[in-house]
């Protein structure tokens, strides 16, 4: 777990985890964000299943991997976090787009 | 399509050293990077801190705070910064300029430039343990950013484990910002100043390294933090995170608890576009890692591609800066710029610095040696966290017949998911080399492919090549 | 370092390790010559077709023999387990060629009713299907196709496992596997033949010669002249998916692992490997006409490898004359032939009568002279 030195300028931002309302600072990774706000694990792997958290924080070892405003396996260490912003964590490999998924299968 | 003399790929002290230096020169320059700001991972989030978290500087140190001069006069220099960018490819044709392809803001930009300067730098080694793919376990490099970007630290109990210059530093960052630490479990081997003695004379020509190293070690000496020593097998568990660590110190298993565990077994280049864009590499017996082989202007074996700062050889930063600064002036002079009116003094000055900045190495490189263990892995240990292979089964690939890492790959799918083999490729090269009894150059290393990070199809579809 | 065995087999790639698995199942003592870790290596870059459909399209011999790999698939795979081999992940399903517009609908319909009419191939299962029948086997495809053909005999692998899965069967088998040995000259030696590779010197008996594009210098040292030629081909592959694919395509099939393959370009690029950006360009804006829900699926890796192509794009297949035992074999289907060259070509090897059996896929039919 991860806790905040004292920010007094810190402006908060607002988004969801899995539906989620979470709080995070401004300029924050999603990564750095869900880390700070105590979720644990960000994915599980396509292969096992097994959980999987943020390892590098610096974009070369893709355990970050997560959802972002509907768009799998993004690197949550190098996009910032953003007002509104719904995150989910990323279950096993993607399947198709929901709404495109829908449009495909009329 | 962006036509450029030069494109420098990554915003650390190498790359915006050459960025200014070339700009000072005449030339026309971009610099592609990662991030959202420049400062690569040293100065990472050097500009946010400066405005928005001045306090953090104090136990940040003085050497990270003197990023924001960099920054500054980066900035001022007149390049032009894609930040929040990626390359995905970098294309050399038989004749004419080198390609860049680049996503930046959800598409592809093809990028043409005469010379090609890549500054990408280094990253931590990947320290292969039992549970290192527990959440929890993370790199020291990892929590380091988090600390500088975010203001993030990891709450009691922390573990620090490794070895090198990196680890002492943030271990003395978090008890000067008031972090507690468990434990640092020092995997140094016995006997680091007797191994580093003979090379003292020639390091004494960096003495201001030297003394920055001795003050972290008398910082983490008076901290009160325990340090455990001559760590060995070292194993994270738990069920769903880590939970415990356990190694043996001197001959004696230890046992302690954790809820987050900090890796760090030194840095090496990152291999992806030297590799990618085929330059030769050379193994580097003391620090176990491969090297692209430069030239003393910083040239690949690839004409017109150079690289500078760490992804060239361990340096640290100072010696980065040097670099770029180098082969900024020999691009200048290469590509014939029309203002370089003492490029030859200045070249000389960059290179007696860089001589004293990498008089410290032989000493660093013998007093905090690379893992010995990591070509001996075999067992159920994940060498390839995307793919989940095992240890046991890179060995079974060597006793099916694969001579090298590509064809290990082939029959294990290791290094084919998503990091594209950064975080197993040393770790099966090391193997290889054990299970076949040859050094690591004559086992070589996975070839690498585009794109060094994925991208999307519509990104691709977007491509004609004609632009 | 001197070797001796009943045949070499020069290449390690999937023609010659099938050929060498083959060759051990009945009995022969094996050397595998190979390069070492980086050689051109046609196989990993396979895409991974069983494939029947559209194939031998004016060569029956060579659409006859493409359905006798096929029948021969299941138990090969399954002999391979026995010896083991590894699951290489067959799955013969049937497999659609998908039509954009309707010129290309009405190209597949030709080519049907083309072989249809030649002796021997006998195509009957293929048919066409129409836009909303390929909507309901794939719901994923865009507005832009207009049809398929479809053939009921078509199948894939994962062909990394079944060259993965084929050295370790031949191993199990006794085969001598020897890499970093590039075999550099072939010779007679009394009654057999002697290779001088970078690993030293090897005998044996016979001696096959499976080297890909190397075939075409290396056959002419026991007296054969073999005319391939190197084709590029690129290769996309995506993330690992859940399954979204209930059907293979020809350019198109997702793995047992979740990810999705795109394939099927041809180029002439001499032997450069690299990647030809354009190229890939022109095969995503294909991927996204056919699948336009796939747009924002991520490519990780992209291949480009060299396809064997003979001039008529068919296999050669020869016994030397003036060095019987020798032997060249070359041809672009490494995986849709793998069974064949394993279970049927193989044994021919050991047993004789090697030209009258292939006699169709002799390179001398690229020497009929004009006047003919």
């Amino acid at each position: 777990m991860f806790r905040r030195l004292p920010d007094p300028r810190a402006r908060a931002v607002h988004f969801t985890f899995d539906g989620e309302a979470l709080t995070a600072n401004s300029g924050d990774s999603v990564a750095a964000a869900l880390l700070g706000a105590g979720i644990e694990h960000s994915r599980t792997t396509p292969k096992s299943g097994t959980a999987r958290a943020p390892y590098c924080m610096m974009g070369v070892c893709f355990e970050c991997l997560i959802e972002i405003d509907g768009v799998a396996n993004r690197q949550g260490c190098l996009v910032e976090v953003r007002d509104g912003m719904a995150v989910r964590r990323q279950q096993g490999a993607p399947g198709l787009p929901e709404d495109l998924a829908d449009e495909g299968g009329q | 399509m962006t036509r450029i003399d030069l494109a420098i790929i990554g915003a650390g002290p190498a790359g915006m050293e050459a960025a200014a230096t070339a700009r000072e020169t005449g030339l026309s320059v971009l610099l592609i990077d990662e991030q959202p700001e420049p400062g690569g991972q040293i100065w990472r989030a050097i500009e946010c801190n400066v405005s928005e978290r001045p306090d953090n500087l104090v136990f940040l140190g003085p050497d990270y705070a003197a990023g924001a001069a960099r920054a500054e006069r980066f900035r001022a220099s007149g390049a032009n910064y894609w930040p929040s960018a990626m390359v995905w490819h970098l294309d050399n044709p038989e004749t004419g300029d080198k390609t860049a392809l680049v996503a930046w803001d959800g598409v592809t930009r093809q990028v043409q430039a005469r010379s090609v300067l890549l500054a990408t730098g280094a990253m931590e080694r990947p320290v292969p343990i039992p549970g290192w793919t527990l959440p929890g376990v993370m790199s020291i490099g990892a929590a380091q950013t988090m600390l500088k970007s975010s203001g993030l630290y990891p709450e009691a109990p922390l573990v620090l484990a490794g070895s090198g210059p990196l680890l002492l530093l943030f271990a003395v960052q978090c008890h000067a910002a008031g972090i507690p630490i468990s434990a640092v479990l020092d995997t140094t081997p016995a006997g680091a100043m007797t191994r580093g003695l003979p090379h003292l004379p020639k390091a004494l020509l960096g003495w201001r390294t030297l003394l920055k190293g001795r003050r972290l070690m008398q910082a983490l000496a008076s901290s009160g933090i325990p340090v455990y020593r001559h760590v060995r097998n070292l194993e994270a568990l738990g069920a769903d995170s880590v939970e415990r660590v356990r190694c043996t110190s001197d001959g004696q298993t230890v046992e302690i608890e954790a809820t987050t565990l900090l890796l760090h077994e030194g840095v090496v280049p990152n291999p992806q576009l030297t590799r990618l864009i085929g330059c030769e590499h050379r193994w580097n017996a003391a620090q176990r890692c491969f090297h692209p082989m430069l030239s003393d202007r910083g040239e690949t074996s690839v004409p017109g591609v150079f690289v500078a700062g760490d992804g060239g050889g361990i340096g640290g930063a100072p010696a980065a800066e040097n670099t770029g600064r180098i082969a900024a002036l020999e691009i200048a002079e290469e590509l014939g710029a029309v203002n370089r009116p003492s490029g030859d003094i200045e070249i000389v000055k960059a290179r007696d610095n860089l001589r004293a900045q990498m008089a410290v190495r032989p000493l660093l490189d013998a007093m905090y040696p690379p893992p010995d263990w990591i070509g001996k892995l075999d067992g159920d240990v994940l060498v390839c966290r995307c793919e989940e292979v095992s240890a046991r089964a890179v060995r079974g690939a060597v006793a099916d017949g694969a001579p090298g890492p590509n064809q290990a790959k082939a029959f294990l799918r290791a290094g084919m998911g998503p990091c594209q083999g950064r975080m197993c490729g040393l770790t099966v090269t090391e193997i290889l080399a054990d299970a076949h009894g040859k050094e690591p150059d004559a086992i070589g290393y996975y070839r690498i492919r585009p794109p060094i990070k994925p991208v999307t199809v519509g990104e691709l579809a977007a491509l004609d090549g004609a632009d | 370092m001197a070797g001796s065995s009943d045949v070499i087999v020069v290449g390690g790639g999937l023609v010659g390790s099938a050929v060498a698995y083959g060759l051990a199942r009945e009995g022969a003592t094996v050397t595998i010559l190979d390069e070492g870790d980086v050689a051109f290596r046609a196989s990993r870059g396979n895409f991974g077709l069983v494939w029947v459909q559209g194939k031998g399209d004016g060569m029956p011999d060579y659409a006859s023999w493409t359905r006798r790999s096929k029948d021969l698939y299941q138990g090969f795979a399954d002999g391979m387990l026995e010896h083991n081999g590894r699951d290489i992940e067959l799955k013969q399903e049937g497999g659609l060629e998908l039509c954009l517009g309707e010129d290309a609908y009405r190209e597949n319909e030709d080519e049907i009713r083309r072989m249809h009419n030649q002796p021997g191939v006998g195509e009957n299962d293929r048919r066409m299907i129409d836009a909303d029948e390929v909507r309901k086997i794939m719901p994923l495809v865009g507005p832009e196709v207009t049809g398929a053909s479809f053939s009921p005999h078509d199948g894939h692998v994962n062909p990394l496992y079944l060259l993965h899965s084929l050295h370790a069967a031949a191993r199990q088998l006794g085969v001598r596997y020897v890499s970093g040995a590039k075999t550099l000259s072939i010779a007679r030696d009394g009654d057999g033949f002697r290779a001088e590779t970078e690993a030293g010197e090897f005998r044996a008996g016979k001696l096959v010669i499976a080297a890909g594009i190397a075939n075409k210098w290396l056959a002419p040292m026991v007296g054969l002249d073999i005319p391939v030629n190197p084709n590029r081909g690129h290769i996309l592959i995506t993330e690992r998916m859940q399954p979204v694919m209930p059907m293979l395509l020809v350019n198109a099939r997702q793995t047992a692992d979740g990810t999705i393959n795109f394939g099927n370009s041809h180029e002439d690029a001499g032997y450069d490997t690299s990647i030809n950006p354009a190229k890939l360009g022109e095969i995503a804006r294909n991927v996204v006409r056919y699948f336009p829900i796939l747009k924002n699926v991520r490519v990780v890796r992209t291949w480009s490898a060299l396809r064997v192509m003979a001039p008529d794009g068919f296999p050669i297949y020869r016994e030397s004359e003036t060095a019987p035992g020798a032997f060249s074999i070359s041809c672009h289907s490494g995986v849709t032939l793998a069974a064949a060259h394993a279970l049927d070509l193989a044994p021919t090897i050991l047993n004789g009568g090697f030209n009258d059996r292939f006699a169709a896929f002799s390179p001398e039919r690229f020497n009929v002279s004009p006047a003919a």
